[in-house]
């Protein structure tokens, strides 16, 4: 395995290329929509990146992740909503929003352990969201209209699909870029440290509570900042952003891509938007042969197959799609 | 392991199978968004049942062009919906996009169809700001405002004397419209009103508990779907059917007045249709549908049904040829079709100019059903045409 | 006054259902240190199969037994295929997994019953209102689950207290790897408590069904509060399950009806009603964020001394 040439290799490469070459593809077919589609997958791939932070190589189980989402998006939309554009405000302004929530919740989280660190998450990003929904004046649970993407001086103009999407991949590569130094660093040492014995490293002298309170910063403010794309990306925020079930939504693309590898989560959003777009479809065309009338409804069900796929994966294939690739390349090379 | 690369290899050349087709077919295509997944599946399947029917009904064609319908599931969230919205416009390029039961969903997604240029044709959701301030010359509504049938309710209500009213409705842009347009034409005391958290709060143990506290002459409420049936079970339970009258609007429908039952007998509501409304077209629309589905439709199926006509119209009116955006339009406007609540014109805000009729629920044999008992206004145009320039 | 005591009853009522399901979470929690999710799923089961078998037998009691031997069953299945292999990962592989499995419960109990959901009307010789203080009236079916629900606490304080079954139970929440080495069967005490647990689940759904009536779904808002109860009161302790559900209940009944005019008086009438619902729903949270950050463990833990 010492070469770089491994299977794993290769398609995370092709994987970038392919995300940066997909305008092309795109001006090509016309078909706006795959961008719009992969925008949406960026996105949420820059928020599984942030999150595997904290849950791949820190071992934090934060349940309340989509929090962060919900208060970079609603940071940009109220400010947009109360008269200010400019990205150059915006976009701060929601990093520092997230950041501040995240020094709060982590301060108060962090003193507890195993599920009640789960449930705890998860209620402050509940309260988050019922938060959101008590705020009349900003649409309270039906959400917030930008009336227009975030401006940035004449430099960017996000409203053009293309430029947003490169926008959105290079913070996407950034982010990506910030994590693997931050885990190649001695900080990103220790948190390995704290995953897998955090008595050991605190007895060792490390004072275990600042470095997982600053990673669980770094995160929030990663995702506060993808928020704040995913608000200008649908033009639309609403509490349902925050709600449980979109914690459970990140989560899975983690675990489904790879836990605590580098690319892995984006692997895990592909996978997961992919299945949500293209799964009723797929029962549909598998159906069709069988029973052509009900092929169309039976396409709905498709949770029914995506459900226990996850169960499945958690049982028998821990390494998610990452894992995989490595375990192929594996056999593969041992093969020659 | 060869079986399990060639699948990942298959995922990934499935995203650029799943690319269009050159889009040249002469065709109509037509995008409906609804919900098709979770509680409020079953309005979404009403939907999707009558604008079948409606196609059979102009024998799958449209000016002589056959059509093509893509059904989108919502799941209930505005961002999906909006995703689903822009697959259609930008993806599958057709040419109408019909559909949209929550005033929400459509909030968050008209604006990508309206920027293709695509005609959106509303069949429930009734956002008052699209008929406001944010209407569109590509926007028509075959259905009424979220404020309507509630000031019908109120008008019917000040007719026969009540004197005070107590409110109960979700907390989401539908509910505080709807709850709006009844206090707006209301003339008696409201003795008090309650929000409760959507969709997921169902037990109204603690608002029934002041409602009967307060001594109100009447309860007037506002919950769709599900939860209109969970309202009407604790009503009674509550003791308090039979003791205070209860009006709605919108939570009885004969999709849930089979699990309401004698929870919702004498219960009074206003809709701008019946399926007891004598015009031909509804005896029509109301018999096959029944004979098809076993069910008489819902008054969701019915707007759609509406929906589905008025598309025919336009197209036929344009013979086909839906490039001419303006002739399309100025078709649409005309809605040259028999509409199943009788008259049907549109005001200048693309939304019908309509009647509204006092329905109670009432036991014929062992079946429920809404029976027109008064017509609560007349030819009432849209009250937020004003606020719409149509730019 | 009348009203003061009749949303306390509703918060009673409502406080000892929640009581239920969390009684069943906890046990899982406790001794097989399993995060359930689809404990929801369960409680939904139990209510779509009562409106079914109440529907077959025309009987309301039958169909409530029926329906609790069904949910027994099926969360016993359960156990068996899926949970037991789940035992000893950590808590994300239970989050994922039973996450996964709500949604295969939701989208097959669409496949089998149909979205449009199912009602379970109340019996008819509960379906009134009975004066049980003088001057108060009160639904009688709402009365009966205050006693079932009381019944049922007593019925597994005896279980826990008082048999065999009970002690090895208690001796797994505060060691599992003892009760093992006690040569006891560990794999059918877990079906048992599993089974056990589903069919609380089961038994909250089923008389839930008539208020609420039955739908896809049901299970997913409520089964968030009953972890919200399992971690105030401690996890794998009956006792504060108890007590955290009867707090959860109280606040949020009683947040509902009397915080909306408080806030409109502070407030003002229209940012009052519509921030009250909202702000009433963050109460809990609240509640169980400050609880955790004084007692980390919550109010009664199982493992501690």
């Amino acid at each position: 395995m010492r070469s770089a040439l491994t299977l794993r290799n290769i398609v995370t490469a092709a994987l970038v290329i392919g995300l940066v070459l997909l305008p092309l593809y795109v001006a090509l077919t016309g078909d706006r929509f795959v961008l719009i589609l992969f925008t949406r997958i960026v996105i949420l791939a820059m928020a599984a990146v942030s999150l595997n932070l904290i849950l791949g190589y820190a071992g934090m189980m934060s349940f309340g992740h989509a929090a962060f989402l919900g208060l970079g998006g609603y940071t940009t939309a109220i400010l947009s909503f109360e008269g200010v554009h400019s990205g150059f405000l915006q976009w701060p302004a929601a990093i520092a929003v997230s950041a501040l929530f995240a020094l709060a919740v982590g301060a108060l989280s962090l003193r507890t352990r195993g599920v009640y660190f789960i449930m705890i998450t998860l209620a402050f990003a509940q309260m988050a969201y019922y938060m959101a929904s008590g705020m009349a004046r900003y649409g309270g649970d039906d959400g917030l209209s930008l009336e227009s993407r975030s401006t940035f001086a004449g430099l960017l103009n996000l409203s053009n699909k293309t430029t947003f999407y490169y926008v959105c991949l290079a913070l996407l590569l950034g982010t990506i870029l910030l994590v693997w130094r931050l885990t190649n660093s001695r900080f990103g040492m220790v948190l390995q440290g704290v995953r897998s014995n955090e008595s050991r490293m605190s007895a060792i002298g490390y004072p275990t509570f600042r470095y997982k309170l600053t990673a669980f910063v770094i995160a929030g403010t990663l995702c506060g900042l993808a928020g704040a794309l995913i608000a200008n990306h649908t033009d639309f925020v609403s509490p349902s952003m925050m709600f449980w079930t979109r914690s459970g939504d990140l989560i899975v693309m983690v675990v489904l891509g790879g836990m605590g590898t580098l690319f892995g989560p984006v692997f895990g959003a592909l996978a997961l938007l992919f299945l949500e777009q293209f799964l009723p479809t797929l029962i549909n065309m598998a159906v069709r042969p069988f029973n052509p009338a009900g092929a169309a409804k039976a396409g709905e069900y498709w949770q029914l197959v995506l459900g226990p796929l996850l169960l499945f994966i958690v049982l028998f294939a821990r390494g998610g799609i990452d894992g995989l690739l490595k375990k192929l390349g594996g056999k593969h090379s041992s093969h020659e | 392991m060869r079986l399990s690369k060639a699948l990942f290899l298959a995922s990934t050349a499935l995203l650029f199978a799943a690319a269009p087709a050159a889009a040249q077919q002469k065709s109509v295509k037509i995008g409906f968004v609804s919900t098709f997944s979770g509680p409020a599946a079953s309005i979404g399947d009403d939907m999707r049942n009558a604008f079948e029917l409606a196609l059979d009904h102009v024998g799958r064609k449209m000016g002589g062009l056959p059509v093509e319908v893509i059904y989108e599931d919502d799941t209930l969230k505005p961002e999906v919906g909006k995703q689903k919205s822009e697959k259609l416009v930008e993806s599958d390029k057709v040419d109408f996009v019909a559909g949209f039961i929550w005033s929400n969903v459509l909030y968050a997604s008209y604006k990508p169809v309206v920027d293709a240029k695509t005609f959106l044709i509303v069949s429930n959701a009734g956002e008052t700001r699209i008929a406001g301030e944010n209407c569109s010359p590509f926007i028509f509504s075959t259905s009424w405002t979220n404020d309507q049938n509630p000031i019908a309710v109120a008008d019917y209500m000040n007719q026969k004397g009540v004197k005070s009213v107590y409110l109960i409705g979700p907390n989401y842009a539908a509910g505080k419209e709807n709850l709006g347009g009844f206090k707006s034409e209301f003339k008696g005391k409201i003795l008090g009103e309650d929000y409760t958290t959507w969709p997921s709060q169902l037990d109204f143990a603690a608002e029934l508990a002041k409602a009967k506290d307060s001594k109100a002459e009447a309860v007037y409420m506002f919950y769709p779907g599900a939860a209109g049936v969970q309202f009407l079970n604790q009503y009674a339970q509550a003791g308090l059917k039979g003791s205070i009258p209860l009006y709605t609007t919108f939570s009885i429908d004969s999709l849930s007045l089979p699990r309401q039952k004698d929870a919702a007998l004498g219960v009074i509501s206003a809709l701008q249709w019946g399926a007891d409304l004598p015009n031909d077209a509804n005896k029509k629309f109301v018999g096959d549908f029944k004979t098809k589905f076993g069910t008489e439709p819902s008054f969701y199926a019915a707007q759609t049904y509406d929906a589905a006509m008025l598309i025919n119209s336009a197209v036929a009116g344009v013979k086909g040829n839906l490039s001419d955006k303006a002739a399309t339009q100025k078709a649409l406007e005309k809605a040259d079709f028999n509409s199943v609540r009788g008259d049907f014109k549109f005001g200048s805000n693309h939304f019908p100019t309509q009647s509204f009729y006092m329905q109670e629920v009432v036991k014929v044999g062992d079946a429920y059903t809404q029976k027109t008992i008064a017509t609560a206004e007349k030819d009432v145009p849209n009250p937020h045409a004003s606020k719409c320039s149509m730019k | 006054m009348t009203l003061f005591i009749e949303q306390c009853l509703n918060g009673l009522q409502f406080g000892l259902l929640l009581f239920l399901l969390a009684a069943g979470l906890t046990l899982v929690f406790g001794i097989m240190d399993l995060v359930n999710l689809a404990h929801g799923s369960l409680y939904m089961l139990g209510a779509y199969f009562a409106a079914t078998f109440a529907a077959w037998t025309g009987s309301f009691l039958l169909g409530a037994v029926l329906a609790l031997v069904a949910t027994l069953i099926v969360g016993m299945v359960l156990e068996v295929v899926a949970m037991r292999r789940l035992y000893g990962r950590d808590h994300l592989d239970h989050v994922l997994g039973t996450f996964g499995l709500i949604l295969f419960f939701d989208e097959g109990v669409r496949l089998i019953w149909g979205p449009g959901g199912l009602s379970l009307p109340v019996p008819s010789w509960l379906n009134r209102s009975i004066e049980i203080l003088p001057g108060i009236q009160y639904s009688a079916y709402r009365f009966a689950i205050i006693v079932v629900t009381l019944a049922v606490a007593a019925f597994l304080y005896i279980l826990v207290m008082r048999t065999r079954i009970g002690m090895l139970i208690r001796a797994g929440a505060s060691n599992r790897e003892m009760v093992g080495a006690l040569g006891v069967n560990i794999k059918l005490l877990y079906t048992l408590v599993f089974g056990l647990g589903a069919a609380l689940a089961g038994l909250a759904g089923l008389m839930q069904a008539p208020i609420l009536t039955v739908q896809i779904g049901m299970g997913e808002n409520i089964v968030i509060l009953a972890f919200v109860i399992t971690v105030i009161g401690g996890i794998g302790s009956i006792r504060g399950a108890l007590v955290a559900a009867l707090l959860v209940g109280f606040i949020d009944t009683l947040g509902r009806a009397f915080f909306p005019q408080i806030l409109v008086e502070l407030l003002g009438r229209q940012a009052g009603s519509t921030a009250a619902p909202a702000l009433s729903s963050m109460l809990i949270y609240i509640l169980m964020a400050v609880i955790l950050v004084v007692k980390p463990q919550g109010l009664f833990s199982a493992n501690s001394r």
